[in-house]
């Protein structure tokens, strides 16, 4: 089914894109829907997006639930284990 | 029937007067003779991509004149599919009166053809599935194909950009085919159980048809939800929907 459901969420930080070039990311878009590529009836899909630079500027990932959950566990093992003071 | 035919971009005029790019594909042959309806394709949420124009050139071949909005053009205009679709859902998707406003001038296009009939029919899967139902609730349509959508009965869980179709199923304008996975969640069997009774109760034309063995997006040949003996059968189905209702 396509759920409708998406969440999103502002960034600041740089993706390497379409063509093999950095850019600025702006905006994350996250849903669990309908992959493209990935070979699954449904994935957690993550945009991270420049809307600005049009809507080729995006990185892409479709990932199983359970791989989604294991990269949010990794993301804030990482933050974790990040020295008091580094964080900003 | 000839399996020779033609296919281009086109623009159409859709909901407020937007130029939209369309897809249209058309059989060969006499092209100023009133001799042949026409089929609206609603892409899919994933979007105005290879797959659906290949069921808009499919149409063609079956002999009807065929045209599917692109209806990202105005978030992505020239975008590639997935992109554009990403753009479009990251904005809140397509409202339900912008898709009735594109499907019309769709209709209203291949009216206009020398080759129409009058007639014209629209088909959609998954998001198009509802989309597909809610044009013939708000247009004057001769047939309509709902593939799986979602969110036509049952209830739509909060926050969603959308409704269900109950309210507007009264006004209903055409016979509808629709086509099921047994297997499906959403729509799950009750659902479509819900939408049979509602069309019973009020009297309207409709044949479904559920498939064991197969749940959603089974038409989708690239995808694992593929179900080659449910969709072949479908396929048939959709072709003596069509032909009885658009001749």
């Amino acid at each position: 089914m396509c759920t409708y459901t998406t969440e999103t969420a502002s960034m600041d930080g740089s993706a390497k894109g379409p063509g093999g070039a950095w850019f600025h990311v702006t905006d994350a878009t996250v849903y669990y829907d309908h992959p493209v590529h990935a070979m699954a009836d449904h994935t957690l899909n993550i945009d991270l997006a420049d809307p600005s630079r049009g809507p080729g500027a995006r990185v892409a990932l479709e990932l199983t639930a359970s791989s989604a959950r294991e990269l949010v566990t990794a993301i804030e093992a990482a933050l974790a284990a990040v020295p008091r003071g580094l964080l900003t | 029937m000839s399996d020779t035919l033609s296919a281009a971009t086109v623009t159409i005029t859709g909901a407020g007067d937007d130029e939209v790019e369309a897809y249209l594909a058309r059989p060969e042959g006499a092209q100023d003779a009133p001799s042949r309806g026409g089929v609206v394709v609603i892409h899919h949420m994933p979007g105005y991509d290879r797959a659906t124009k290949e069921m808009v050139r499919r149409f063609a071949e079956l002999g009807y004149d065929a045209i599917c909005p692109n209806l990202y053009v105005r978030e992505a205009p020239g975008a590639d599919p997935d992109d554009a679709a990403a753009a479009a859902r990251a904005q809140g998707g397509v409202p339900d009166d912008r898709l009735v406003g594109d499907v019309g001038g769709a209709a209203a296009y291949l009216r206009a053809l020398g080759t129409s009939n009058g007639k014209v029919g629209v088909i959609g899967h998954c998001s198009g599935g509802r989309h597909a139902v809610l044009a013939a609730c708000r247009l004057d349509l001769q047939a309509a194909v709902d593939c799986y959508g979602a969110f036509v009965t049952g209830e739509v869980p909060p926050e969603r950009p959308i409704t269900n179709l109950v309210d507007q199923l009264p006004h209903l304008s055409a016979p509808l085919l629709g086509l099921f996975g047994n297997e499906d969640t959403h729509p799950s069997p009750e659902e479509v159980d819900e939408l049979e009774q509602i069309l019973r109760d009020q009297g309207s034309a409709y044949e479904f048809h559920r498939y064991d063995d197969a749940g959603h997006a089974l038409f989708t040949v690239d995808r694992p939800s593929y179900r080659v003996a449910a969709a072949n059968d479908g396929w048939e189905r959709i072709a003596a929907f069509f032909d009885t209702q658009l001749a």
